[in-house]
């Protein structure tokens, strides 16, 4: 549906083929197609913005190469750029600090983001790749069936649930769930918790709450990857109120451009840890910079070509 | 912000030139609107004001009166026919907030006088079918139910003869999550859709896409692959309660023109309004400082 970034720029620079290097106009008006394009694939607003800039520092006066076209001189720039930005200096971002057992996960996140289904995916990874015992509890008292879904996905990947209580609030949940953890001898206990609005000041204290209570080791905002502008906001007001330590970046399986994450990370500086690939338990993966970068400019190949040139 | 009362700030007017228009553009742009529309909108406005002097207030006005007038075509409720059961099918992306619209549209008709069932099509998801449930129990309405994993075209298909025993006026059939690149998922709805047309030619009488509105540009993806596949009818923008304005329902409107039902704003049971083009307009210009 939309023109990819090296078709914006390929018209832009067809008359330029010959010179030595990119000059500032060049620059400029390529840039103006980098912002369409960031802006299409749902990047926010400022943070678009914010990037541009920091690009036309890096590609203005750089020499081009003879054998590629200014038009995907600039594109590679942008996407190293890019691709920097989302991998930041985290080195490896599958890994979580589950040290010190019970290390406590808690997550977060928008109503409907795939709190509930990364949750069961990423003890499943821990049980399976990392060895650990983990326990899941759900804190969400207020979704229809949100305990049981929670409870159907502990059986389905035979990882332990704690029991369900009616009646208790988020913070006497984890509190249970804390001790269950300790009693139990478990490495890892998974607090998975109610959607919430980022502007809900009554679900934000309580999940405020729930944090001093049990002091996680890693709290994980859940993003859905087709979010829009409203990333920002999303990202700043969670990491503001809770403090989190990560994103986890769901339905990527879609074919939605994913700018979302580069507004996550360029607003939080926290790193994106995992994707969620699709509603199996086992389709999460970590996150791989260099694939969204092609992805949020709509192309792949051009990176290659530049490269081998 | 509370603190201290600022005296009146003088109406200050200012020439509508390139800088002006383009931080209205970014205004549309913040909205999820998408730079094509909100390029279209801004100079659709721009157009014999450029060069004119406006207050702020002015060109805020103008603009979401602009808005309000592409939308007032869109802006329908649901409608009613008379066969029955009028079969409403709803269908949409993963977590966009299916099952939560079906348990308040079930209320909503309930309480207006009809006979409500709805069939728990989502047999896939952990839990879909408690959920969908307990909206039941709350809305007052039975949930016909198959047990997890069983085919959702023949659930769909039982549902319609049992609504018609029971003369229903109307059948909800909530569906799984799917997202619209997933090919065999589609076709899994398509063929949900033919199996309700082998009962009832006519059916399913309204096909609801779902949508959140915290969703950008990839709603345009949802909307155009579901119609093809599954006919739909009208739209639902649900999470409206947020700061996210759903602008993209501007570009929709554009682009498809289906109409738009309801929105949900809430989690609660009587959290779904109808569509209002000027107080949408109004939300989607007003927060924002220019
Ligand atoms: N395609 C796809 N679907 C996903 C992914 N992650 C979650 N889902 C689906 O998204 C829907 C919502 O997921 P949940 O895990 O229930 O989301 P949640 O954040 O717990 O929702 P609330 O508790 O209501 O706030 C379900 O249909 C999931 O199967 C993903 O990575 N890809
Ligand atoms: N704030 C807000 N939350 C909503 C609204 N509509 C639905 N939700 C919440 O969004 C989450 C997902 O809603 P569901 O109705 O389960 O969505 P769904 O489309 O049926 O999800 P799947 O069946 O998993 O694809 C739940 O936590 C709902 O309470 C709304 O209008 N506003
Ligand atoms: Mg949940
Ligand atoms: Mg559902």
């Amino acid at each position: 549906m939309f023109e990819n970034l090296s078709e914006r720029l390929s018209g832009v620079f067809d008359r330029l083929t010959k010179q030595g290097a990119l000059s500032d106009e060049d620059v400029k008006t390529a840039l103006r197609e980098v912002r369409v394009a960031l802006l299409e694939a749902d990047v926010s607003l400022p943070v678009a913005r914010d990037f541009v800039k920091a690009v036309q520092e890096k590609a203005t006066g750089q020499a081009v190469t003879k054998s590629v076209t200014p038009g995907q001189q600039v594109v590679k720039i942008v996407h190293d750029e890019l691709q920097h930005v989302l991998a930041g200096d985290d080195d490896n971002p599958g890994e979580l600090k589950i040290d010190n057992a019970p290390a406590p996960i808690l997550m977060v996140g928008l109503q409907g983001s795939g709190k509930t289904t990364s949750t069961g995916k990423l003890a499943k990874r821990l049980k399976e790749k990392n060895g650990k015992r983990v326990l899941m509890a759900s804190l969400d008292i207020y979704r229809p069936a949100a305990m049981q879904q929670l409870e159907i996905l502990g059986t389905q990947i035979g990882v332990d649930t704690l029991p369900i209580v009616a009646g208790e609030s988020a913070v006497q949940i984890a509190k249970r769930a804390k001790q269950q953890a300790t009693l139990g001898g478990y490495d890892v206990y998974m607090l998975d918790t109610a959607g919430r609005l980022q502007i809900d000041e009554t679900l934000m204290q309580e999940v405020e709450d729930v944090r001093d209570v049990v002091n996680p080791r890693e709290t994980l905002l859940v993003v859905d990857g087709l979010t829009g502008q409203v990333a920002v906001e999303v990202a700043e007001e969670f990491d503001g109120k809770i403090g989190i330590s990560g994103v986890v970046l769901t339905r990527m399986d879609g074919d939605g451009r994913g700018g979302a994450a580069l507004s996550m990370r360029a607003v939080t500086g926290k790193p994106i840890k995992f994707v969620g690939l699709g509603e199996k338990m086992d389709a999460l993966e970590t996150f791989e910079p260099e694939r969204i970068a092609g992805r949020i400019l709509g192309m792949g190949d051009i990176v290659a070509l530049v490269e081998k040139a | 912000r509370l603190t201290g009362r600022k005296p009146a700030k003088p109406v200050v007017k200012r020439e509508l030139d390139d800088d002006m228009l383009e931080q209205l553009e970014e205004l549309l742009i913040a909205s999820d609107m998408g730079v094509d529309t909100a390029l279209r909108v801004s100079a659709n406005i721009a157009e014999g004001r450029f060069g004119k002097k406006v207050s702020t207030q002015e060109i805020k006005q103008i603009l979401a009166d602009e808005v309000a007038r592409i939308m007032e075509t869109v802006a329908k409720p649901l409608p009613l026919y008379p066969q029955t059961p009028q079969v409403v099918l709803v269908v949409g992306v993963n977590g966009s907030g299916k099952t939560t619209t079906i348990g308040k549209l079930a209320s909503q008709f309930k309480e207006a006088g009809k006979s409500v069932v709805i069939a728990a099509g989502d047999t896939f998801r952990a839990a879909a079918v408690e959920q969908l449930q307990v909206w039941g129990d709350r809305a007052g309405v039975p949930v016909l139910t198959a047990p997890e994993g069983s085919d959702p075209a023949s659930l769909a298909f039982d549902a319609m003869t049992k609504a018609q025993e029971m003369g229903a006026d109307l059948l909800m059939i909530d569906t799984a999550g799917r997202l619209q690149n997933r090919q065999d998922l589609m076709e899994e709805l398509a063929k949900i859709v033919r199996v309700i047309r082998k009962k009832d030619e006519s059916a399913p009488h309204n096909t609801l896409l779902v949508l959140d509105a915290t969703t950008g540009q990839n709603a345009l993806s949802q909307v155009e692959t579901f119609q093809k596949l599954a006919d739909v009818s009208g739209l639902v923008m649900t999470k409206l309660d947020g700061t996210a304005k759903g602008g993209v329902l501007v570009a929709l409107a554009d682009k498809f023109g289906l109409p738009i039902h309801a929105i949900g704003v809430g989690e609660k049971i009587d959290d779904l309004a109808p569509f209002d083009p000027k107080d949408f307009a109004q939300a989607l210009t007003g927060s924002d400082s220019l």
